[in-house]
């Protein structure tokens, strides 16, 4: 019974305790993003970050990109080519990297490559009193740090997503036509006609906006709110990992069943 | 309030977890003149510079910085009035990713609209005087924790600030170094009339440049006067920390729960 009360107490407690680091990550959203700096630095700081997150994780989002598009060509050839109608290779292989693959894959990988390397970045400048000695010089390391990182993470993510589309569904190409040797203009032509861009390329533009909200919003949070030493690093580059993913597979359920539930 | 009180700390009581680091202390930074902290490790002298600095908010009491009480002002104010206040950090805290040159250069970037040539006379100045003009293009990481150190303070006096607050300036620096950080910090505070708070446990460096000294241990301000006041005070435990004697009533041994408490009732 006692035992029992204490499990109760410490669920309370665990609750209470993420609801408090829900409250703190809004307020580290609206602090560092009320007020943005200075237009002309903002743009240098955004380029640099930029660069760290999007064009860093440009390899292996075209590595998989191009893989996952191959696979798509070598089973959806395999089923497909049993009901005789592999012409359909490339609606298929468009439509499931434009819609899921695409925007999922993409953000997972963004969450492991960029993601866990904000986070232990901003951990690391916490624990080194960085983030202090920046307020003390009168310079706010929401706007400084913080701010150009979030805005980096929300661009990067949906145009790393657009290039692993285009790469995956060129993947499929590479294997359905030229290797198994589906007809090349059926291929395109059937992928044409059925893939609608409001209804599958904007909506996975959107998923993908989503996503890199969220990644980006939750690494910088975990780094800014980890505690100040190495272990408290490694553990928040963890959650990191471990909560975005989880997000990103839940909003990707949601998000789709509100596009394209009702079909 | 006086205009020669830049800091005015009344009443301030601050706990971490359920350690009462201060309790009820009262202290008062005069302007120009160069304020040391004296106390054994792990008393607070450190947290008191980030109370002053506005990092840390006082669970009671109020801090008041050239007329701003710390705990009526904007957010934005307070950053305003941080870049009027330079700290040397113990840890240094230098930006990993920025070369040296660019770390001393950060708060004139950011807070000055100064072209190129300027800053780069300026932080060449800056180097000069802490004797790392050859370390610029150097990284942090490449860098010893006392030259670390030296460059932070480049750093913190890059504005020519109103106050500067020195955490630890002599501690692992050789004895040549330590000498002319002694005479820096005196020709800061007398050519440019900075206000400065001195966090140092070198008693005879301290004593040789200080205008007056607080001494804090367990919560409370122990004893306070000018250095040679304070080296010829009769107290026991005053008589104990300047003379660095091992026995006595300042306690050596970071206190068990238990224990602290009766030893912050035995100096009630
Ligand atoms: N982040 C923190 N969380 C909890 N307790 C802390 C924290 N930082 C410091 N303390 C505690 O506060 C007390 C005062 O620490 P502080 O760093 O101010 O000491 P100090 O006087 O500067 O010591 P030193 O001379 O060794 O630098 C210590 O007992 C320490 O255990
Ligand atoms: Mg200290």
């Amino acid at each position: 019974m006692n035992n029992f009360l204490m499990q109760l107490n410490q669920f309370r407690n665990n609750i209470t305790e993420s609801l408090a680091a829900i409250g703190r990550a809004a307020l580290l959203l609206i602090q560092s993003l009320w007020f943005i700096p200075d237009s002309k630095k903002i743009i240098s700081l955004l380029i640099k970050q930029i660069y760290q997150e999007g064009v860093l994780s440009l390899l292996i989002i075209v590595l998989s990109g191009l893989f996952i598009g191959m696979v798509i060509g070598l089973e959806g050839y395999n089923v497909l080519s049993g009901f005789g109608s592999e012409s359909a290779l490339g609606q298929m292989i468009a439509l499931s990297i434009l819609r899921e693959l695409g925007p999922v894959v993409a953000a997972l990988l963004f969450a492991g490559r960029a993601g866990s390397a904000l986070t232990a970045e901003i951990g690391h400048m916490k624990t080194t009193e960085q983030l202090a000695s920046m307020e003390m010089m009168g310079v706010d390391p929401l706007r400084r740090i913080i701010a150009p990182r979030l805005l980096a993470g929300f661009i990067s993510l949906p145009i790393l997503t657009m290039i692993f589309s285009v790469v995956g569904i060129w993947g499929g190409y590479l294997v359905g036509v030229r290797w198994l040797g589906v007809y090349e203009g059926s291929f395109w032509s059937n992928m044409q006609a059925s893939v609608e861009f409001g209804e599958d390329v904007f909506n996975g533009i959107i998923k993908s906006l989503v996503f890199g909200f969220i990644v980006t919003w939750i690494a910088v949070f975990q780094g800014y709110d980890s505690k100040p030493t190495s272990l408290g690093i490694s553990n928040a580059t963890t959650k990191t990992v471990v909560f975005s993913s989880l997000a990103i597979l839940a909003m990707d359920f949601i998000l789709t069943a509100l596009m394209f539930g009702d079909h | 309030m006086f205009k020669d009180h830049f800091v005015e700390i009344r009443h301030l009581s601050f706990k971490r977890e359920d350690k009462l680091i201060f309790n009820d202390v009262d202290l008062t930074i005069n302007r120009g003149k160069i304020t040391a902290i004296m106390g054994p490790s792990g008393t607070g002298k450190t947290t008191l510079l980030k109370l002053i600095g506005g990092q840390l908010k006082p669970d009671q009491g109020e801090i008041t910085i050239d007329g701003n009480n710390l705990s009526n002002i904007s957010r934005t104010q307070l950053f305003k009035l941080r870049e009027r206040i330079g700290m040397l950090f113990q840890s240094g805290a230098l930006f990993s990713d920025l070369t040296v040159f660019e770390n001393v250069a950060f708060p004139m970037r950011e807070h000055t609209q100064l072209p190129n040539d300027i800053i780069n006379d300026l932080v060449s100045m800056k180097l000069q005087a802490v004797g790392l003009r050859g370390a610029k293009d150097l990284m942090p990481s490449e860098l010893s924790g006392g030259m670390a150190r030296r460059v932070a303070l480049a750093r913190a006096i890059a504005l020519d600030p109103d106050m500067i607050m020195y955490d630890e300036p002599f501690t692992g620096q050789d004895p040549i170094t330590k000498g002319v950080l002694v005479k820096l910090i005196k020709l800061l505070n007398d050519s440019l009339n900075i206000t400065s708070i001195l966090v140092s446990h070198d008693v005879q460096e301290t004593c040789s440049i200080a205008d007056f000294i607080y001494l804090i241990a367990n919560g409370k301000v122990i004893g306070s006067g000018t250095p040679s006041e304070l080296m010829n005070n009769p107290s026991l435990q005053i008589r104990q920390f300047m003379q660095g004697l091992p026995d006595g009533p300042v306690p050596f041994h970071y206190p068990t729960q238990q224990s602290y408490h009766e030893a912050m009732l035995h100096h009630e």
